[in-house]
């Protein structure tokens, strides 16, 4: 068929038709530990561009599914075993830690993580996990919050978010305002921005299964943030993901937290409803 | 001065010193002169004619064309990893002319549709929050431009 001559929008028609069979998300199973199943593929909720929603996972080589199979394997657990030594340090002028007022995570916070980012009256917009504990550590402990990124703020989201292994996500859009932020974020997602003039649409909705270069295309879901970056030898946070692929387009990289961030995140949260927390994923 | 700045690094940092300066160099075409009728440009962006050899190298490396992030190309097989986000580009000098070629590479959507996710490289027709080091500057210059059209039409083997 390539051979034809075609041109306009004959050639188009052709080419979208050559590329699709190509490189689609494996058939593949996610059974960590071979204990916790994990769901990788889900119907779509409603609304979604999409009829089944899939985990970055599925994207991945078999030996980089395979790290994060099992947790032995998986680097993104350090920061796992760090975060339970930060639940349980005392901090800040109030000499508490997080395990005085919370417990034992593994039965407080089992679950929790899912359902981030979630509406916070008191500040009248949507908060993430890094937010929420900022927000503790300036009333409860007297300290000083986290700065974006900082080691310690990775290891506590990537050990609270992990409480919720296996759990699907599922966001409350029904509290506050948090439909107005739905909006925004799915506003933000489909702008062309950059010197690439590319959207998060060009690239997760509408070429997502295909080859950029050297990466395998997903969807761009938050499923398994804090995620292991083996590039980066690293764990990267979810507002660092977003600042990275909105560098790649040459466009101006908002501020972690910002407004359009945190609007993307409650947007792009929600198109990954009903995938498993996969926390720490582990992704080229 | 044009031929030290055609040899010099190339791309990105020469165009955006001539953009940013915003000085016009004689025989250059200025991205917002540009005009593409029924999907061709048939007139040249520059006077000095398109080198394909040089145009290969625009076309593979990661910091001019990165054409290959989305497109396979056999005559590159030694680079690693083609990307397959539009279509190979083996024979494409058999489906489309010279003139609609170069008007491909200034601004895809006057000839692929709006909703192209291929980037227009000598248009200002650019995505929202440039950041600024890119502001007002197109991603390739006008020589580029030329050189890559010039390899594209020796792609002539599916
Ligand atoms: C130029 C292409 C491109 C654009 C535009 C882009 N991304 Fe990405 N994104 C990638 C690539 C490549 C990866 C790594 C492979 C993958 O998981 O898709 C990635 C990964 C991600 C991931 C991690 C997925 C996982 O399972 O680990 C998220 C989340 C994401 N992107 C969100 C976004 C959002 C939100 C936007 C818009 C603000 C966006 N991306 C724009 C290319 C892009
Ligand atoms: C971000 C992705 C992307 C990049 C980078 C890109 N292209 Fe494209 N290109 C496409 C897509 C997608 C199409 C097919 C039209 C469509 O579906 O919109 C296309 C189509 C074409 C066509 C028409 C091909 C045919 O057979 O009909 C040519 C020629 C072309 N591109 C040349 C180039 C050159 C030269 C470069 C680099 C200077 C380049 N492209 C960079 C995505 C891209």
């Amino acid at each position: 068929m390539r051979k034809a001559i075609v041109f306009g929008a004959a050639a188009l028609a052709i080419v979208g038709a050559g590329a699709a069979s190509f490189a689609e998300p494996v058939n593949d199973e996610l059974v960590i530990d071979g204990e916790t199943k994990i769901i990788t593929r889900a119907k779509a909720p409603e609304g979604s561009p999409f009829e089944e929603v899939t985990s970055g996972w599925l994207y991945r080589t078999k030996e980089t599914r395979a790290l994060e199979a099992d947790s032995f394997e998986n680097p993104g657990m350090l920061y796992v075993e760090r975060g339970e030594e930060i639940w349980n340090m005392a901090a800040g002028a109030a000499g508490k830690s997080c395990a005085e007022c919370h417990g034992d995570a593994s039965e407080s916070m089992k679950g929790v993580g899912a359902h981030y980012p979630k509406w916070n009256a008191e500040a009248g917009k949507p908060f993430n996990l890094e937010l929420q504990i900022n927000a503790c550590r300036e009333a409860n402990m007297k300290a000083e919050p986290y700065k974006f990124d900082a080691p310690d703020q990775k290891a506590l989201v990537t050990y609270i978010k992990n409480q919720s292994l296996g759990t699907p996500v599922a966001i409350d859009l029904d509290a506050g305002e948090m439909r107005a932020w739905w909006e925004k974020g799915k506003e933000a997602y489909y702008t062309r921005m950059g010197q690439l003039n590319l959207s998060c649409a060009s690239c997760h909705e509408q070429n997502n299964g295909k080859y950029i270069r050297a990466d395998h295309l997903s969807q761009g879901n938050t499923n398994g943030f804090p995620t292991y970056r083996l590039k980066q030898a690293n764990m990267v946070s979810l507002h660092n993901r977003f600042r990275g692929c909105i560098r790649d387009t040459r466009a101006a990289q908002p501020k972690a937290f910002s407004d359009v961030l945190m609007a993307l995140e409650v947007y792009v949260a929600w198109r990954g409803t009903g995938l498993s927390v996969e926390t720490p994923a582990v992704r080229q | 001065m044009r031929v030290q700045m055609k040899n010099a690094v190339a791309g990105l940092a020469v165009s955006s010193v001539l953009l940013g300066s915003g000085i016009a160099l004689a025989g250059t075409m200025a991205p917002d002169a540009v005009r593409i009728e029924d999907m061709e440009l048939s007139q040249p962006l520059t006077d000095t004619a398109g080198d394909p050899a040089r145009g290969r190298e625009v076309f593979a490396a990661r910091k001019l064309g990165n054409c290959l992030a989305c497109h396979a190309n056999k005559d590159l097989s030694n680079e690693l990893f083609h990307g397959d986000v539009g279509p190979s580009l083996d024979g494409v000098a058999g489906r489309w002319s010279p003139a609609q070629l170069r008007a491909i590479v200034v601004n895809s959507k006057t000839v692929l549709g709006e909703a192209t996710v291929m980037p227009g490289f000598y248009s200002l027709d650019v995505g929202a929050d440039v950041a600024e080091e890119f502001a007002g500057k197109t991603i390739l210059s006008a020589q580029d431009v030329e050189d890559v059209v010039a390899y594209l039409t020796t792609l002539k083997q599916d």
